[in-house]
């Protein structure tokens, strides 16, 4: 029987009735007594040089309260970057300035130049209007490749050229790697892109500044996943101001994918521009906006090689990616192809030899950073498709050819830097096969024939790194933060809790969640536990949600917090019954005294805590809350098998996506019905990839797909019910809750299961020579491969 | 400015706008009604869905002043009058049919407008019906599921659970 | 967008007369022209909307059994009440953009605007349509004159479009998968006096019609009768989502769809 609450009950979404009846407060939602309106002046080039911006007929507009320029932010810090990646030679990477607003050049369509502050947003954006740039265009780069040759023009002349960082891993086994490639039997090569996303939070960014001029207290209210990140590092490197005098604050917030995780130029702005005019300053980003100011996502383009013996195990595996960083490195965007994605080149199989070889470059486009998944989409999509590739080439069916490759004794160290505590590959492999009922696949095959349509059938396995992350690991790989997490649970007392964590919900459900986990300790109603989240004013200093790790990372602090909790109220609730502390049991909300029928219920114990009248004070402090930090020790490592089944429409290449299944071993579940949730999300957007996104520049840099208009969303009719499940449950290892994070695997799993499936489809229909198609598969794309 | 006269889910407001001023602004900003979201400036993601005399539109590609005198609906509006939850708001709870909210108002009102007009719809009825509405969070899985549940139609066998 | 003045007549003349100022640009259901003006392509000094007009609103059938459906009629009330005369535009108009949009978006503002890849302007220029406007009819196959240009005139309104009904007709659209505009789609119908065929999305000359198919079907009214055709990739659109060669393809594919569907 599916429980019904506590750790693995479907409890109903607590926050779903606020955003059913229209009484969600997300960013936007907030108007600030005497809020001005920002509007951006943004270069409609990519490349250029900033020879002057002329203010004077702006300022003299209706309503304009006053126009900032980049001469504002002289001597003001740029945008830092949160991570720094040493290159093969031991050199590290060249990090170029990142300012507010631009200093003397402009490098991509999007870059901020002057913003008008005015009375209204109508008048801000006709008075941005009337700012005058002189800009001198330059050529712009936007080839990686092209980028990197010798005289191509250059994105920051103050770096020696366009390559941010040249990155071998491991490089100490670059020359077995090589060695093992000239003797293998059979050696399979791959050429991909993995293209530019725009990751696409349906609630565009938002900024309102404010500032308090009694106290001289900053506030930012933001669309963020990890607001405490955003207040160390525009308080610390922006704008300097002490984290004591600065407030953020991300209430409810429209989903996030990574876009939000970054710190923005608007953010510091309207925090600088509140300061600078004493009042509050609100920007908020439309949807063509933030085409070209989001960080966009993925961006690589690889050559991946397997050498495989003559029985097909894989001997050694060579790639080499060059990732886009875009014209200036955002927040983590050094990490994404180094750390979350060659120490993933293992996926699930005993590969001795692996050498991984990322060329980061510059070009003048917006910048790329983490979405969804974050280099282990790009690092499962290559090595799942080259796998089929040799599958096909050597004649051993894909699956069997996974199989005989398969990691099955755990832990195990793979040659890429980490170390996988627990898995069961074959289980969620054989739970898919069965899922998608594999074996009727035939008769389907049979039935869409008959109807003139191509079928086949993608299969393939993933695993990432969750639970981001070990400091003390990242802090080795460049990492300049720590990424514990923080909670305090607060007990009142009445006995109902508040739990104030580091992590952020926007979409993930723990307000729910979390107090399943911390009601299921006590044994207590999980409506008496409310969990606060996005303010740095009443949590404590945590670095938010991505990477799948709110319930591995911050779950686990919670989990310590309230260990500390009811350590210190069984000791409580021993004085009250006159017992040993270590005679003390808590279940179902009530302590008991092991071996009597002596019993006192969680209220009594939290009010003697708070009304102390026959309490231990010489022994404990009144009161009963408690902070817990926790680091983690590893990475966490969920894995799975999905299947994807499409029919093509041999006559225009169109591509449907027929079923779509996913078993998942993502240790213990808190709520399956959430997680459910977030796997089909996943899948929908590693479909969209698959299919239908991408974000494309023209040759002068201009943005192509800037719009709903022409990037292709997934809509209710692109995709199918999904089959998922869960079952497999290989228990994290080393975190309380034997949890590994589920918020990425659906969007690093699906991908290359939908492109297999569709090269398994042309295949068949006897288009032998199509052996890979780059994403999207557009119906384009599709028939001009079946034209040959 | 010209003053615009119209019924919001049953309560007479007006207000002073712009010829400019679109129904959306004039729900968020005229009337403090944020529940009704704007998520593209293209017409296509219809987080702006309300109802205007009983048909669902989009509130952002409509002028406040195109609705003088008109009957508008809004998410605040869905609930039922002793504020619980109406069944279609119940069953996107019950099924998961939401994660960050912010495409739900617009996905409320847009199944509320289908079932209006077909009590019993098909899945791919649905899922035809929501082509203006985008979700970046769900993969539409649930939110589907929820709209056949609403209309009463068993979906005990619908993968997942 | 730019601020401007509002108007919204309720009888042509008045909108006639508002349309006649400097600057007035006319305002259907918007939903192509709303997100224009937002990004401030669009300047008007005046708008002029032409919704509350009852007399543009509404689909009849004339006399010599045309429908004729007013020029502010929404798409979802074309789909409605046309589907019992005129099946095959009923499911176009049933078809365009999404229900929202359809609720709004109106036959006049689609065929003034002639978006290249609009299904509208192939329902009428495949139907030898006759737009009328508060002057004169304009026959559809003199209306269209390229990409986003037509034979309307400034404050000219479209009050009325009167299809012909077909002995058959069908409309292929295969979407575009962003927009949900036709990459390419097709209007094939048969007449007494010959089989018409309309393209729309796929040339940079906006909607046409394909001469040697309607010839082809005129004689045979079949897909096969098409096999032999090709169609010529110059001119045709090329961009992100498909290229000349692919879309002067699916020219061919989507005509010999819509003669199968039109039965």
């Amino acid at each position: 029987m599916p429980k019904d609450h506590g750790i693995g009950a479907s409890s109903k979404r607590r926050e779903d009735v606020r955003f059913l009846t229209g009484r969600g407060r997300y960013t936007d939602d907030i108007n600030l007594r005497g809020q001005a309106y920002a509007c951006f002046v943004r270069s409609q080039v990519a490349h250029g040089r900033l020879n002057g911006v002329n203010t004077a007929d702006a300022e003299a507009m209706p309503g304009v309260i006053r126009v900032f320029t980049g001469a504002d932010f002289e001597g003001i810090g740029g945008l830092p970057c949160g991570w720094q990646v040493t290159d093969r030679h031991g050199e590290v990477m060249q990090e170029p300035g990142h300012p507010v607003l631009a200093q003397g050049k402009v490098r991509h369509v999007g870059d901020p130049i002057a913003v008008v502050v005015a009375e209204t947003y109508d008048q801000a954006r006709d008075a941005a209007e009337a700012v005058v740039i002189d800009i001198e265009e330059l050529e712009p780069v936007l080839d990686m490749k092209a980028a990197l040759e010798d005289g191509a023009p250059k994105v920051h002349d103050d770096l020696t050229s366009n390559l941010c960082y040249d990155w071998g891993f491991v490089e100490e086994n670059r020359e077995a790697v090589n060695k093992a490639f000239e003797t293998a039997h059979h050696v399979t090569t791959l050429e991909l892109v993995n293209q530019r996303l725009v990751p696409n939070a349906m609630e565009p960014r938002v900024a309102i500044g404010d500032f308090d001029p009694g106290t001289e207290d900053s506030t930012l209210y933001t669309t963020s996943q990890n607001p405490h990140v955003i207040r160390l590092l525009m308080g610390a490197f922006v704008l300097g101001i002490p984290e004591h005098k600065l407030r953020v604050v991300a209430p409810d917030v429209g989903g996030g994918f990574g876009s939000k995780i970054f710190h923005y130029a608007e953010e510091a702005f309207c925090t600088f521009a509140a300061k600078q005019l004493k009042r509050p300053v609100k920007w908020t980003c439309s949807r063509s906006e933030s085409f070209i100011t989001d960080a966009h996502g993925r961006d690589h383009v690889t050559k991946i090689e397997l050498a495989l013996d003559a029985e097909g195990h894989f001997q050694a595996i060579r790639t080499e990616t060059y990732a886009n960083m875009g014209a200036y490195l955002s927040t983590f965007a050094p990490s994404v192809p180094t750390w979350l994605h060659g120490t993933l080149m293992a996926g699930n199989y005993k590969t001795p030899l692996i050498y991984v070889n990322v060329k980061a470059v510059f070009t003048n486009t917006v910048p790329v950073d983490a979405y969804r998944g974050a280099g282990r989409p790009e690092a499962t999509f290559q090595l799942e498709r080259v796998i089929d590739k040799a599958a096909r080439e050597m004649g051993i069916d894909p699956v069997e050819l996974r199989r005989k490759n398969f990691i099955t004794q755990f832990p195990y160290a793979t040659p890429v830097a980490v170390e996988y505590d627990t898995g069961d590959y074959n289980a969620t492999l054989d739970k898919l096969l069965e899922i998608a009922d594999v074996s009727g696949f035939e008769s389907r095959l049979a039935e869409s024939k008959a109807r003139g349509k191509l079928r086949g059938l993608g299969i393939n396995c993933y695993i990432e790194a969750c639970g981001i992350a070990p400091s003390h690991l990242v802090g080795q790989l460049g990492a300049r933060a720590g990424l514990y997490e923080s909670a305090t649970v607060r007990v009142n007392a009445t006995g109902g809790l508040v739990v104030m964590t580091g992590s952020h919900s926007h979409g993930q459900g723990h307000e729910t969640s979390f107090a399943q986990v911390v009601a299921d300790m006590i044994g207590i109603d999980e409506n008496m536990v409310e969990i606060v989240h996005g303010d740095t004013a009443n949590t404590p200093m945590g670095m938010g949600t991505y990477g799948s790790r709110s319930l591995a990372v911050g779950g686990s602090a919670m989990v310590r917090a309230t260990e500390k909790i009811i350590a210190k109220a069984k000791k409580i609730a021993a004085h009250l019954m006159e017992a040993s502390p270590d005679d003390i049991e808590l279940k179902d909300g009530a302590f008991t005294v092991a071996g009597t029928d002596k019993s006192v219920a969680w209220g009594d114990v939290t009010l003697a805590a708070y009304v102390p009248h026959n309490y231990p004070l010489e022994e404990i402090e009144p009161g009963l809350e408690e902070t817990a930090f926790y680091d983690p020790n590893n990475f966490t490592y969920p894995a799975g098998a999905y299947a994807c089944e499409v029919e093509v429409d041999p006559e225009t290449g169109k591509v449907t996506i027929e079923r779509f299944a996913a078993a998942d071993d993502f240790g213990n579940i808190v709520n399956p019905m959430i997680v459910d949730g977030q796997v089909h999300g996943g899948i929908a957007q590693g479909i969209g990839q698959a299919l239908l996104e991408g974000a494309a520049y023209d040759e002068y840099g201009q943005l192509l797909s800037g719009s709903y208009m022409d990037y292709a969303m997934p809509r209710a009719d692109d995709v199918p019910f999904y089959t998922v499940d869960h079952s497999c449950q290989t228990p994290c290892t080393h975190n309380p809750l034997g949890v590994k994070g589920c918020g990425e695997a659906g969007a690093i799993g699906s991908p290359p299961a939908v492109v297999n499936a569709v090269v398994d489809a042309l295949q068949r229909a006897g288009h032998t020579g199509v052996t890979h198609i780059d994403m999207p598969l557009t119906p384009s794309r599709v028939w001009s491969a079946m034209q040959g | 400015m010209t003053k615009v006269t119209m019924t919001v889910n049953g309560k007479p407001v007006s207000g002073e706008v712009e010829g400019r001023t679109l129904l959306s602004q004039f729900l968020r900003e005229g009337l403090g009604m944020t529940g009704t979201h704007i998520g593209c400036d293209t017409s296509q993601c219809g987080a702006c869905v309300v109802h205007v005399n009983g048909q669902d539109v989009k509130s952002c590609t409509m002028f406040a002043l195109e609705c003088e005198g008109a009957e508008v609906r809004t998410i605040e509006g869905m609930a039922n009058a002793d504020g619980s939850l109406s069944t279609i708001q119940q069953a996107f709870q019950d099924h998961h049919g939401l994660q960050c909210g912010f495409c739900t108002p617009g996905m409320v009102m847009t199944a509320a407008a289908l079932l209006e007009k077909n009590p019993k719809p098909s899945e791919a009825e649905i899922r035809d019906y929501l082509e203006g509405n985008i979700c970046r969070c769900t993969g539409y899985h649930n939110i589907v599921k929820a709209i056949m549940a609403a209309s009463g139609q068993d979906v005990g066998a619908i993968a997942a659970e | 967008m730019y601020a401007f003045d509002f108007e919204r007549p309720t009888t042509l003349d008045e909108a006639v007369a508002a349309l006649g100022t400097e600057e007035a640009q006319a305002l259907g259901g918007g939903q192509t022209l709303i997100p224009t003006l937002k990004q401030r392509l669009a300047g008007p000094a005046k708008l002029v909307s032409l919704t509350g007009i009852a007399e543009l609103r509404g689909v009849c059938i004339a006399d010599d059994g045309a429908v004729c459906i007013g020029g502010a009629t929404p798409h979802a009330v074309v789909a409605a009440e046309a589907a019992a005369h005129y099946p095959a535009l009923a499911a176009l108009a049933g078809n365009i953009g999404d229900p929202a949009v359809r609720n709004r978006g109106t036959i006049g503002g689609s065929l003034a605007n002639n978006d290249p890849s609009a299904c509208y302007p192939a329902a009428a220029l495949g139907s030898g349509a006759m737009i009328r406007t508060n002057i004169r009819d304009i026959a559809a196959d003199d209306y269209f004159q390229g990409m986003f240009t037509t034979a309307l005139e400034e404050g000219e309104i479209i009050t009325e479009v009167r299809f012909p009904v077909p002995q058959k007709a069908a409309y292929v659209k295969f979407e575009q998968p962003a927009s949900r505009f036709a990459l390419t789609g097709v209007f094939v119908a048969k007449y007494a006096d010959g089989v018409r065929v309309a393209v729309t999305g796929a040339s940079e000359e906006g909607v046409f019609r394909w001469s040697e198919a309607e010839a082809a079907l005129s004689s045979d009214f079949s897909a096969g009768a098409i096999a032999g055709l090709a169609v010529d990739a110059e001119n045709m659109i090329g961009d992100l989502h498909g290229s000349p060669e692919y879309r002067a393809h699916l020219v061919k594919v989507l005509t010999g769809r819509a003669v199968t569907a039109a039965g």
